[in-house]
């Protein structure tokens, strides 16, 4: 395992995938997200805990504007994230998003699911958009249930499902918001696998999670939130031997000692 | 017991061969004992129910068949032939009934109209049709196939829209009701959340104006109050006027459900459209609407099916439909006393078109529904 934590290492290039610079987001009168510094180059795996209503969630729906951000800049792919609708589309278009509850469209069978964005946004032909889709089910090891409804399939199998359908349209960046915290424990794991071979290819990822086993695993770096802000960010190793603040040492002792 | 427990086992397989069940839990005798006679309410219900239908069906059935009578000049011959219904006056002006005052040597462009309309229909609800897609063509050009069929141009012979009437106008008015409403009634639902403050405003203010309006007045609006909002000279037909009013009037009531529908959409198929980078109309195309209307169907079948039998309000403002060519014949001398049968006839007709329509939606919430939930 160790060689799998080492290998990536090595693919992450000089070019910057995400840039934020001093953001800042307010939900109305309440400040989520605080001077938000943060820069992800290409391939690199980023994972991002901390309390519950940090705004891990909130930070990373800024990258693709599901939120959008009041001050500061979010550069994602060399393009600035900004009320130009098609500079959000192009984003949208590169950047995939994985949600803890999934979100399948129920009426929609599994293969549908998942050659809808290619069809519609890539304008690719239905057939080269099927076959494309099998490709990614088998990757995630779920071929066979391509002609099934996503409510006929497990919480595992349908979070499969989500991640193939955001690798259908082939994006340059993967957003993972707690993708295994719906699950039940023996799911979880399918999960993850499918989440470190995808690290293994050299995905630039951000993923808000508490499995600390995955962030050691493939994690080039940890940020830990609280309270809207980056509090801290290291190397896993570093990160979890070695906490500098102490609501990172409250945090960790917490996750790990429940 | 914890001996035995623990004791490894095993059983030679095939040593329970297959019974037939036991006596009374299946079949129909166990259906009537279970649903029927299941306990003493049960019992009770049923005894009164066999007694109301013993008391009443008998009665209608000599009425309205075996005592009835289909041929005869007048309400006087009628009587003299049996005691029961006299159906020989909707049988000898069954074709005003259908038609009105449409010409008779052009009745054939009605029949017509309607067995294209069926076939315009069919792709629509029969969605293994085969060529759909182009048979689907087809049912986009009927609107206009049949405007000319019924109301004459293109080198066919002209009829004025006032002469059209008795259930065939009704069916047009519904059916025109239907066809147009469903689309607007999306739009304003759509409207209705819009982000945008003036589109959400505007369709507000429109569907809680005409909700809170009767349809009536809304028809008396068409038939003469139009006359002032519109520039002097202009003639505006008033079928035409009557067709914007009632699709308005129902567009107002399925934007409600179809709202309903919306709200029950969750959140986060919309993010996961965004994030996909679906456009706004690709993601209510593809992900939200198909979601929501499945959910309004029986709401929008309920609003369809009263806007259907709201048509024959349209004799309060002159027109001639199946009621008022009932109420009409009614007055003939000869056929004095006769409402029973002519409403009786009216309501068949009725009954017929909105109970295949809620047959209809019950198969489709059935077949929607298969493979969605576990
Ligand atoms: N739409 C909203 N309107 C107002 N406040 C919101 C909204 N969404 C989130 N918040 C608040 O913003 C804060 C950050 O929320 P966020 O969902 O980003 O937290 P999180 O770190 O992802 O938490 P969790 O681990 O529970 O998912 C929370 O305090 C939450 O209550
Ligand atoms: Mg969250």
């Amino acid at each position: 395992m160790s060689e799998v934590a080492a290998a990536p290492q090595m693919q992450i290039s000089d070019e910057v995938a995400i840039q934020m610079i001093g953001m800042h987001k307010w939900y109305g009168e309440f400040h989520v997200l605080k001077d938000i510094n943060l820069t992800v180059n290409r391939g690199e795996r980023i994972v991002i805990c901390g309390p519950s209503g940090s705004g891990k969630s909130t930070m990373i729906r800024c990258i693709n504007r599901l939120e959008e951000h009041q001050k500061g800049k979010i550069i994602v792919d060399n393009i600035e994230l900004t009320h130009d609708v098609k500079n959000i589309a192009e984003i949208r278009r590169e950047v995939g998003m994985v949600f803890q509850h999934f979100n399948l469209f129920p009426h929609l069978t599994v293969l549908e699911n998942c050659t809808l964005a290619p069809i519609w946004v890539r304008k690719m032909p239905k057939k080269d958009a099927e076959e494309v889709a099998m490709e990614y089910l088998e990757r995630v090891k779920i071929p066979e249930q391509a002609d099934k409804y996503p409510g006929q399939l497990s919480g595992g199998q349908q979070q499969r499902v989500a991640i193939a359908r955001s690798l259908c349209m082939n994006p340059r960046i993967m957003l993972f918001d707690e993708p295994t915290s719906a699950l039940d424990p023996e799911m979880i794991s399918e999960v993850l696998d499918v989440m470190v071979s995808l690290a293994e290819s050299g995905m630039t990822m951000l993923c808000v999670t508490h499995e600390m086993g995955f962030a050691r695993k493939v994690a080039n770096r940890v940020i830990f939130m609280d309270g809207g802000e980056i509090i801290e960010e290291n190397e896993p190793e570093e990160f979890f031997n070695n906490p500098q603040s102490a609501r990172t040492q409250l945090f960790l002792s917490q996750i790990l000692h429940h | 017991m914890t001996d035995t427990a623990t004791q490894p086992r095993s059983y030679e397989p095939g040593n329970h061969p297959d019974l037939p069940p036991p006596l009374l839990t299946s079949g129909p005798l166990a259906w009537v004992k279970h649903n029927l006679f299941g306990s003493p309410l049960n019992i009770a219900l049923t005894v009164i129910s066999l007694y109301l239908l013993y008391l009443i069906v008998p009665g209608l059935l000599n009425w309205a068949i075996f005592d009835a009578v289909i041929n005869a000049g007048s309400r006087e011959e009628c009587k003299a032939i049996a005691a029961g219904a006299c159906w020989a006056l909707p049988a000898i002006r069954f074709d005003q009934f259908l038609y009105g005052f449409y010409p008779d040597h052009l009745h054939w462009r009605i029949n017509l109209t309607a067995v294209l309309f069926f076939l315009a229909l069919l792709p629509v609800l029969w969605d293994n049709a085969p060529f759909r897609k182009q048979w689907l063509i087809y049912s986009c050009i009927f609107p206009v196939i049949a405007f000319f069929l019924v109301v004459g141009g293109l080198g066919m012979e002209e009829v004025e829209t006032t002469k059209i009437g008795g259930f065939a106008l009704n069916v047009i008015i519904g059916v025109t009701g239907i066809v147009a409403s469903l689309p607007l009634g999306i739009l304003l639902a759509l409207g209705r959340r819009s982000q945008m403050p003036i589109v959400r405003t505007l369709c507000v203010m429109f569907i809680e104006f005409i909700r809170g309006v009767p349809l009536i007045t809304l028809l008396f609006v068409a038939s003469t109050m139009l006359n002032y909002f519109l520039p002097p000279g202009t003639t505006f037909d008033l079928i035409l006027r009557v067709l914007i009013m009632v699709t308005l009037f129902s567009s107002a009531y399925i934007a409600e459900v179809v709202r309903g529908g919306l709200q029950a959409i969750p959140k986060g198929q919309l993010e996961a459209a965004d994030a996909m980078g679906l456009r706004y109309w690709q993601s209510m195309r593809l992900i939200v609407l198909p979601q929501a209307l499945k959910i309004s169907i029986p709401g929008i079948v309920n609003t369809f099916v009263g806007l259907f039998k709201d048509t024959t309000l349209v004799v309060i403002i002159g027109l001639t439909d199946v009621l008022g060519v009932g109420r009409a014949s009614l007055s003939d001398s000869k056929w004095q006393g006769l409402p029973e049968e002519v409403y009786v006839f009216t309501a068949i007709l009725f009954f017929v078109c909105c109970f295949s329509m809620a047959r209809y939606s019950t198969y489709l919430e059935k077949k929607l529904h298969t493979g969605h939930k576990r």
